[in-house]
C-alpha cells in the first residue's frame, strides 16, 4: 500500500482528500455514511466574526452537470463557533481547517486571531473568493493588491498554517496566487465557485434570491484544473485543487496537475461517503501503477 | 437517528393518477430503519441528466417486508426518470431524513390530517402510524380533479376521507379550507397538513383563527438533504434561518412567519 501522506506548510496530512468549506458541515451530518475520521482534513464552514443570516431562500438552482449556490455565509459567529462547534470536532479525529471569511480586513483579523488560540485547528482557510456576499468577500480575491493587503494582515495575526481560497472570476489567477503567496500564504485552495446565474423563462425571473451565485459541480471541472495546473507552475507553495471532483480519478487528475491535496466539495451533496471512496480510489490507483507515494503523481503531468 | 445511504431494489412502480407514481423500493435484509411519518429520502434519479438527489417524502413503510413507497408527481426530469426505474433496477437512497410529525408526543386523539395533491403522500404513514396507536384520523384532500386524488383506498384503512376539487369534479367545489367540516371547528383538536404552500399557509391562518395546534411540512428545493449545504432555508421565528431538510420539514405553524 502507498504512502497517501502529504504535505500544506507545517501541516502533515494523512491523504490528499479533504472536504470543501460549506459542503460538508462540521463533519458530524456524515458521520452516519461513512468514517469522517479517515479524510486527510474536513474543512468546516465559512466563519465569520459576527453571526450572518445568509441570504433569503432561494439559494440554490441545479443546472447542467452543477448548481449554483448564493448561501451568503450564514453561520453563527465565531464565538459560536469556539465555544459550542469546536469541542465537538476535536472528537472527530482528522485534522479541521477553519475557513474564515469577513467583509473588511479588521473582521479577516480579529476572527482568525481567535481561531489562533485555539489548539486544535492546525491551519485557516482564509476565503477572500465568495461571490455571495454583498462587502468583501470575492471582491478582495479579484485584485492582486487588496488580495495581498488582507492575505499580509491575517498572516500577522495567525501562526499556523494559512491558505487562502482563490476566485476563478479573475482575469489572471497565477497574479492572485503570486501576490498572496508574496504576502506570506502557505498554501493557495482554488477554485472557489464561479460567477453564474440561472433564470426561469417561464416567471421571466432569477431563480435565485440574489440573481447571480457560485456554480460548482462537475461542469467547472475543466477550468478547475486549468487553473490548478497554471497555478502550481507559478507559485513554489503547495496547491489544493478543487473543482468537481467526484470520484478518484478527478482527484488524481487535479494531483498529476500539481495539487499537494484536493478538496470534494458539491460531490458529498450527491454522494454522502466519496470522499472515503476517492481516499480507496486514489490508493488503488498508486498501487496499480507501482507508485510507492502520492508525492510521485503530484505535478506528474507528462507533456511531451 | 441513524441515517442510512443504500442501493436499493425497484420492487414494484406504478402509475396511480395522471401524472404521479408508487415507487416501492425493497430493502432484501438490510437493516430498516426507523421511519417516523413526515420523514424523506433523498433518492439518487437514474438519469445522466441529473445531478443532486430528489428529496421525497416517505409515503409508507412496512418493516416487516422490508418496502419503503413513496407517491412521485412527475414534473422534470428527475421525477420523469425515477418514474421509469424498472422492477429489479437498484435506486440509491439516503434514508430517513428531518423530522416527521408530532404524532408520538402529541397526544391528539382527534387529528385532522389535511393534504393537497401529491402532499397527501406523508399523510398514509401518519395514518398507520396513529392508528397503531388506536387513533382514527379524519382525512381532507383537495386537488385539481378528481384524477389527481390518489391512494384513497390506502387512505381509507386509516380514516374516513373528505374532498375538495377545484373544478368539482369529486367532493366538494373549491379548497381544502372550505370544505364544510371545517364549520364545526371543535371537532379536531390537531392538524397535519402537507401541500402546496398556498394551501398550507390558508390552513395555518385557518388553525390559528380557530386555536387548533398546527403542522405543516415544507417543500424546499434541496441539494444535500442533511444540513450541510444551508440551501433549504426558512425564516422562523426563533432561530431565524433553519434548514428544511434538517430542523424540518414538519414545523409548527408558530415557529414559521408566515402569519407575523
Amino acid at each position: 500500500m502507498a504512502s497517501l501522506k502529504t504535505r500544506i506548510g507545517s501541516l502533515e496530512l494523512e491523504n490528499p482528500v479533504m472536504t470543501a468549506s460549506g459542503t460538508f458541515g462540521y463533519g458530524t451530518e456524515y458521520a452516519d455514511f461513512m468514517d469522517i475520521s479517515r479524510l486527510g482534513a474536513i474543512i468546516v464552514k465559512g466563519t465569520t466574526l459576527h453571526r450572518r443570516e445568509g441570504n433569503p431562500y432561494p439559494r440554490m438552482a441545479e443546472t447542467p452537470q452543477g448548481m449554483l449556490n448564493a448561501v451568503g455565509l450564514q453561520n453563527k459567529g465565531v464565538d459560536y463557533f469556539v465555544d459550542h462547534i469546536y469541542p465537538e470536532t476535536q472528537k472527530i479525529g482528522c485534522p479541521i481547517i477553519v475557513n474564515v471569511s469577513g467583509s473588511c480586513i479588521d473582521d479577516y483579523v480579529e476572527t482568525a486571531g481567535i481561531i489562533n488560540t485555539l489548539d486544535g485547528i492546525p491551519a485557516i482557510e482564509l476565503n477572500i473568493s465568495c461571490p455571495n456576499v454583498r462587502q468583501g468577500g470575492m471582491a478582495f480575491g479579484v485584485n492582486p493588491e487588496s488580495a495581498a493587503q488582507v492575505v499580509s494582515a491575517v498572516r500577522k495575526a495567525y501562526d499556523r498554517t494559512l491558505i487562502v481560497k482563490l476566485s476563478p472570476n479573475v482575469t489572471d489567477i497565477t497574479q492572485i496566487a503570486k501576490a498572496v503567496e508574496g504576502a506570506g500564504a502557505d498554501s493557495v485552495s482554488l477554485i472557489n465557485t464561479m460567477l453564474g446565474m440561472a433564470i426561469n423563462a417561464e416567471t421571466r425571473r432569477p431563480v435565485l434570491s440574489t440573481i447571480t451565485g457560485g456554480m460548482s459541480g462537475p461542469a467547472v471541472k475543466p477550468v478547475a484544473l486549468r487553473m490548478v495546473w497554471q497555478v502550481a507552475k507559478a507559485v513554489s507553495i503547495p496547491v489544493i485543487g478543487l473543482g468537481g471532483i467526484c470520484c478518484a480519478t478527478d482527484a488524481i487528475e487535479f494531483l498529476l496537475a500539481g495539487a499537494s491535496a484536493i478538496e470534494i466539495g458539491t460531490a458529498n451533496f450527491i454522494d454522502p461517503s466519496v470522499s472515503e471512496k476517492v481516499i480507496d480510489g486514489i490508493n488503488e490507483y498508486l498501487d496499480r501503477h507501482g507508485f510507492e507515494s502520492v508525492q510521485d503523481i503530484v505535478g506528474g503531468l507528462i507533456t511531451d | 437517528m441513524k441515517k442510512y445511504q443504500y442501493d436499493l431494489r425497484v420492487a414494484d412502480n406504478v402509475k396511480v393518477g395522471t401524472n404521479t407514481v408508487l415507487l416501492t423500493l425493497s430493502f432484501d435484509g438490510k437493516t430498516f430503519p426507523d421511519i417516523v411519518a413526515g420523514q424523506f429520502a433523498e433518492l439518487q434519479a437514474p438519469s445522466d441528466k441529473v445531478l443532486l438527489r430528489r428529496p421525497i417524502s416517505i409515503h409508507d413503510a412496512d418493516p416487516d417486508n422490508g418496502l419503503v413507497s413513496f407517491l412521485i408527481q412527475i414534473v422534470g426530469e428527475g421525477s420523469r426518470s425515477l418514474a421509469q426505474a424498472a422492477i429489479g433496477q437498484t435506486v440509491n437512497a439516503v434514508l430517513p431524513l428531518g423530522n416527521g410529525f408530532s404524532y408520538l408526543t402529541a397526544h391528539s386523539v382527534r387529528p385532522l390530517l389535511i393534504g393537497g395533491g401529491v402532499g397527501v403522500a406523508p399523510l398514509l404513514l401518519l395514518g398507520r402510524r396513529l392508528s397503531e396507536y388506536g387513533v382514527r384520523p379524519t382525512f381532507l384532500f383537495g386537488a385539481r380533479n378528481a384524477g389527481a386524488l390518489v391512494r384513497l383506498d390506502e387512505f381509507s384503512r386509516y380514516g374516513n376521507i373528505f374532498v375538495t376539487t377545484e373544478d368539482g369534479s369529486a367532493g366538494e367545489k373549491g379548497f381544502v379550507t372550505g370544505h364544510s367540516l371545517l364549520l364545526d371547528s371543535e371537532c379536531f383538536d390537531r392538524i397535519y397538513s402537507c401541500g402546496p404552500t398556498p394551501m398550507m399557509k390558508a390552513v395555518a391562518k385557518w388553525a390559528m383563527e380557530h386555536e387548533t395546534p398546527c403542522e405543516v411540512s415544507l417543500e424546499h428545493k434541496m441539494a444535500c438533504g442533511i444540513g450541510a449545504c444551508l440551501c433549504c432555508v426558512e425564516d422562523t421565528a426563533d432561530e431565524g434561518n433553519v434548514c428544511v431538510c434538517k430542523d424540518g420539514p414538519v414545523f409548527p405553524i408558530e415557529r414559521l412567519k408566515w402569519l407575523h
